[in-house]
């Protein structure tokens, strides 16, 4: 049996133990949209709203969700029921929890599509097939957020994987089908989609003879392209559009009435800057200058609420895109003069997702896997990456532990983290001379940060006094090692690569 | 230290949380509940009444409702959770009033009480056993992870709810400080084991005729007479402290002694993979003896057992064989004694880990039949997910790291203590019989279709109890063949055509 298999299983029977855990209102959200549209017609799908979880996901999304539907009906049919709010029996709960981790075999695939890109040998236990997939098959992030909180990641970075590795071997055509059919499962990887764009109008649409700078385009290609990404989206969106939905679609998908952050800081530079206003508003308090508005008010309060800057000026939704947009730019430029360069596309892929990360609007922590994940692939290949990998899924999985609510999860939040950090330090490879003092004293600053999240508060007495402080100092510390690797991974793509992966262009 | 030694820790530690996710033993089922209900009621009534009528049937102490019948020092340690528990909510060792409590902040304590015990006490010493092998760092590794991954063990401690990971974790260190040579150190730590729970006894024999055989063998005979001294110091030193509180008064000890051996309570309770419930199948042994009789002929046939692998050890003592002999001495008592319960197969499946560098097929065959021999208790409490995911884990992990189910990588691994040589030169052999991983299969697809009958299909009103007996039957007949197998090879009985595994 590939030994790819095998890790498989074992993450598999560790996510299945997990089934009694924690469970947070998105376990509600797929089950009222397993009963949405197995209940409902196709028209109410998008105009539904018994439940406040409405449908915000793009249309493929909810057809997978039907298809799962049509088992759900085995497991409890009451599940099925709209009404039916907040219902979760044993039978439901199992049935979900399966779906997670069956799912995940999409994951499985395409980790073992991207195991086929990565050199080295090693003994069974230590070959680079099994290291890539322990750390993502099982990753503690994804264990994290898919199998204790409960969202589907895997299967949709799985997807992201496969398109990937089709990347690499010059499958131009599918690639695009795949991330296309990904965009219509999740928006959010629209993130991702200048850097395919990039790519794709560089090594596909257009060439550009050596020696020269003028691009002629490949008209045949172009079209195919276009056929294959138009013909996703129409199969996607054309029901909807049919039926004059389309608007209706935009304002699910999109919807900037929430703030500029999520009830709990995602360790992005929204921090801050809102860190900045709050002490500013505290400054100018204790200067008796007056503050306008109430906006003292807790921003990470538990639920989501808009965020207003009492004295720097507010953030509006178009201002994030086009910071994120600027902060793409330079990797994106990068990625047009690199041809051909598989790698340096997953490393464009990884940068685009982690600037939208740092700059976006309303970003949610677990946003931060879409970068860890596929870096792993990286980390695999060489010792730089492989430091800045360590390092970013450190502070991404403490960043994460708050998600999990409640004393009893405490101990798998560090004990998560630690194993896959200590794993991935040995697993990965090294890279020349020790890491500076500032490296190791921020991950022993993260152990710390997570241990007085999870008890030391509350050891301390604090718990009454400043319920928002381990949150805050969270967000902060994390916030601080995000940035960092985003630093260093513009540092290392602009002026130390040298090698790549080249693809065979048709 | 290695660091993957800590990886492995972790690993164990995470699976140790969570399984006790799931069920406990008891949940949700008054009047009496089950075992988890009982520690909690030691940690209310060590915590309130003084020590002298811990064991004593008093008003305040019925012993009828989870009476304590375990050593002082398992009483010592639910003291010191009591108070711990009374710090955190005085409501969870309230006298009498936290009777059958179940709240989620309770379940939290008492979860993390065995997280922390086995912390404290089986990790430390799975690894001290491990390292003490002194063989390469690829065996420490894989031996520290069959003791820390078995699903035995994780089962009924973090599931079922108990505290077996203390006295098999003190077992396991006297284990590791005898094969460093401390073996006065290893005396007080098999003490501190007995004292704990005294199941323990199924592995006394062993450790005294081992240490009695290395004080013989010393160079002369002064040695010998201060080895033994040091030895019965550190021993009755240990049984002191841990007694003293009782021994002030003679009726206390006396107490004591009542609640360790109740010999009232007959020769089996649930259906359990021995010899003697096996028998009763066809020959109705409960009703045609007396209670005496019985008694008797338990104690014949587990001392007649008992004494072949026991005087070999005596006459070489090494620790091989004192492996060997923990193994076969437990697995006779379990077969053959007096009121065993199946739980009582963990005192076997621990040798059975230790050894598992030497004999890794049958090592895991072993462990995966006792885990599953309790299939019965195991659905009792709705632990069968539980089961599957952690054995599942087991066999592929350990499968994964030393190819123990793949013929090519059997081969292809260096020789280990096996008595049989391949004569050098020509292709390196496969020193399991082609036969050995197919049969473990079968077997294990045999517990799979009675686990799978047991949940779906009633049984017939004749026989209410029939899934636990056929599982029962089914694994007395695993381990009546594993006590032939490993008698065989402590006497040395394979030659080149019986192949070692």
């Amino acid at each position: 049996m590939d030994s790819i298999y095998e890790v498989f299983i074992l993450t598999s029977c560790l996510k299945l133990l997990l089934i009694p855990a924690y469970r947070s209102t998105d376990f509600e959200v797929h089950r009222n949209w397993l009963a949405i549209t197995h209940s409902l017609p196709l028209e109410q799908w998008y105009t539904e709203s018994t439940s406040e979880w409405t449908l915000d996901y793009p249309p493929l999304f909810a057809w997978f969700e039907y298809c799962l539907s049509q088992l759900a009906a085995f497991f409890d049919p009451r599940m099925l029921e709209v009404q039916n709010l907040n219902y979760a029996s044993p039978a439901t709960i199992l049935f979900q929890r399966l779906t997670v981790i069956a799912s995940d075999f999409v994951l499985l695939v395409g980790v073992k599509k991207c195991a086929d890109t990565v050199p080295g040998q090693g003994t069974y236990l230590t070959s680079p097939r099994v290291r890539l997939a322990a750390l993502t098959l099982g990753s503690a992030g994804l264990i994290m957020v898919d199998h204790i909180h409960f969202q589907y990641n895997g299967l949709l970075i799985g997807l992201l994987l496969i398109s990937y590795a089709h990347m690499t071997q010059g499958r131009f055509l599918k690639s695009a089908f795949f991330f296309t059919v990904l965009l219509n499962m999740k928006h959010i990887f629209l993130y991702l989609a200048p850097a395919y764009f990039v790519f794709l109008l560089r090594n596909y649409c257009v060439t550009i003879p050596a020696g020269g700078w003028l691009p002629r385009p490949q008209l045949a290609n172009t079209a195919k392209l276009g056929l294959v990404v138009l013909g996703v989206f129409g199969l996607s969106l054309a029901p909807f559009a049919a039926l004059g939905q389309l608007p209706q679609l935009v304002s699910r998908l999109f919807p900037f009435k929430r703030g500029l952050c999520h009830a709990y800081w995602a360790p992005n530079l929204w921090v801050f800057y809102n860190l900045a206003d709050k002490l500013a508003v505290f400054g100018a308090r204790r200067l008796g200058v007056s503050v306008p508005g109430s906006a003292a008010a807790s921003m990470t309060g538990g639920l989501v609420q808009d965020v207003e800057h009492a004295l720097l000026p507010a953030v509006r939704p178009a201002a994030t895109f086009a910071l994120s947009a600027a902060a793409m730019l330079p990797a994106l430029v990068t990625l047009w003069r690199r041809p051909a360069d598989a790698a340096a596309f997953l490393r464009a892929l990884v940068q685009c997702a982690l600037c939208s990360f740092l700059l976006g609007w309303h970003v949610h922590e677990k946003a931060v896997l879409l970068a860890v994940v596929p870096l792993a692939v990286l980390a695999l290949r060489s010792g730089p990456e492989a430091r800045l990998y360590l390092l970013l899924s450190a502070a991404a999985h403490v960043s994460l532990g708050p998600l999990l609510f409640g004393g009893r999860e405490a101990p798998a939040r560090l004990l998560l983290a630690g194993l896959h950090a200590g794993y991935a330090a040995q697993a990965l490879p090294a890279a020349a001379g020790p890491p500076s003092r500032a490296y190791t004293g921020y991950l022993a600053g993260l152990a710390a940060v997570a241990v007085y999240d999870v008890i030391g508060h509350r050891a301390l007495g604090l718990d009454g006094r400043w319920p928002f402080l381990p949150l805050l100092v969270t967000s902060l510390y994390c916030a601080v090692g995000v940035v960092c690797c985003w630093l260093a991974l513009y540092w290392h793509m602009l002026f130390r690569v040298e090698g790549g992966q080249k693809i065979k262009v048709r | 230290m290695d660091s993957r030694y800590l990886l492995v820790l972790g690993l164990g530690l995470l699976l140790r949380w969570a399984v006790s996710l799931h069920p406990h033993s008891g949940q949700r089922k008054p009047p009496m509940f089950g075992d988890y209900e009982a520690q909690r009621h030691w940690m209310e009534v060590t915590h309130n009444l003084p020590l002298a009528d811990w064991y004593r049937n008093t008003t305040d102490n019925d012993l009828l409702y989870w009476g304590l019948d375990y050593p002082p020092l398992t009483a010592y340690h639910s003291y010191l959770c009591g108070a711990v528990a009374a710090r955190v909510d005085p409501s969870f060792v309230a006298l009498h009033a936290s009777r059958g409590l179940e709240t989620p902040e309770h379940r939290l304590f008492m979860r993390a009480t065995v997280l922390v015990a086995d912390l404290l006490v089986f990790l430390p010493a799975a690894l001290w056993f491990a390292v003490a092998l002194r063989r390469s760092r690829a065996v420490t590794l894989t031996v520290l992870a069959v003791l820390v991954l078995y699903p035995g063990l994780l089962l009924i401690d973090h599931g079922h709810f108990q505290y077996n990971g203390v006295s098999l974790g003190l077992m396991v260190a006297a284990a590791a400080a005898l094969l460093g040579r401390r073996d006065a150190t290893g005396a007080a730590l098999f003490s501190l084991a007995l004292n704990y729970k005294q199941m323990e006894l199924y592995h006394a024999l062993p450790f005294f005729c081992y240490l009695l055989g290395t004080c013989l063998r010393q160079r002369t005979w002064a040695a010998s007479v201060g080895k033994l001294a040091k030895i019965g110091a550190a021993t009755v030193l240990t049984f002191g402290l841990v007694w003293l509180p009782f021994l002030v008064d003679a009726q206390r000890a006396v107490e004591v002694g009542a609640r360790l051996f109740p010999f009232n309570r007959g020769l089996f309770e649930d259906k359990v993979a021995n010899f003697w419930c096996s028998l009763s199948v066809v020959y109705k042994v409960k009703q045609l003896h007396s209670v005496a009789a019985i008694a008797s002929m338990c104690l014949s046939t587990t001392a007649l057992f008992l004494l072949p692998t026991n005087l070999l050890l005596l006459a070489d003592p090494t620790p091989h064989n004192l492996l060997l002999s923990l193994l076969n001495s437990a697995l006779t008592f379990f077969l053959f004694s007096f009121q065993v319960h199946e739980k009582s197969i963990l005192l076997a499946a621990l040798p059975a880990a230790m050894l598992f560098p030497d004999y890794p097929l049958s090592s895991l065959w072993f462990l995966l039949a006792s885990t599953l021999s309790m299939l019965p208790l195991l659905l009792k409490d709705d632990l069968l997910l539980a089961t599957v995911a952690t054995t599942v884990f087991f066999t592929v992990a350990v499968n994964m790291a030393t190819g123990v189910l793949d013929a090519g990588r059997r081969a292809a691994a260096p020789k280990q203590r096996s008595r049989l040589t391949t004569t050098s030169g020509g292709p390196p052999a496969d020193p399991c019989s082609r036969w050995a991983v197919p049969a473990l299969y079968l077997s294990l697809t045999g517990y799979a279709v009675l686990a799978l009958t047991s949940v779906t299909v009633s049984p017939p009103e004749r026989y209410p109890d029939l899934w636990p007996v056929l599982v029962s039957l089914y694994s007395f007949a695993h381990f009546a063949g594993f006590f032939l197998y490993y008698h065989l090879i402590q006497f040395q009985f394979f030659d080149e055509k019986f192949k070692v595994c």
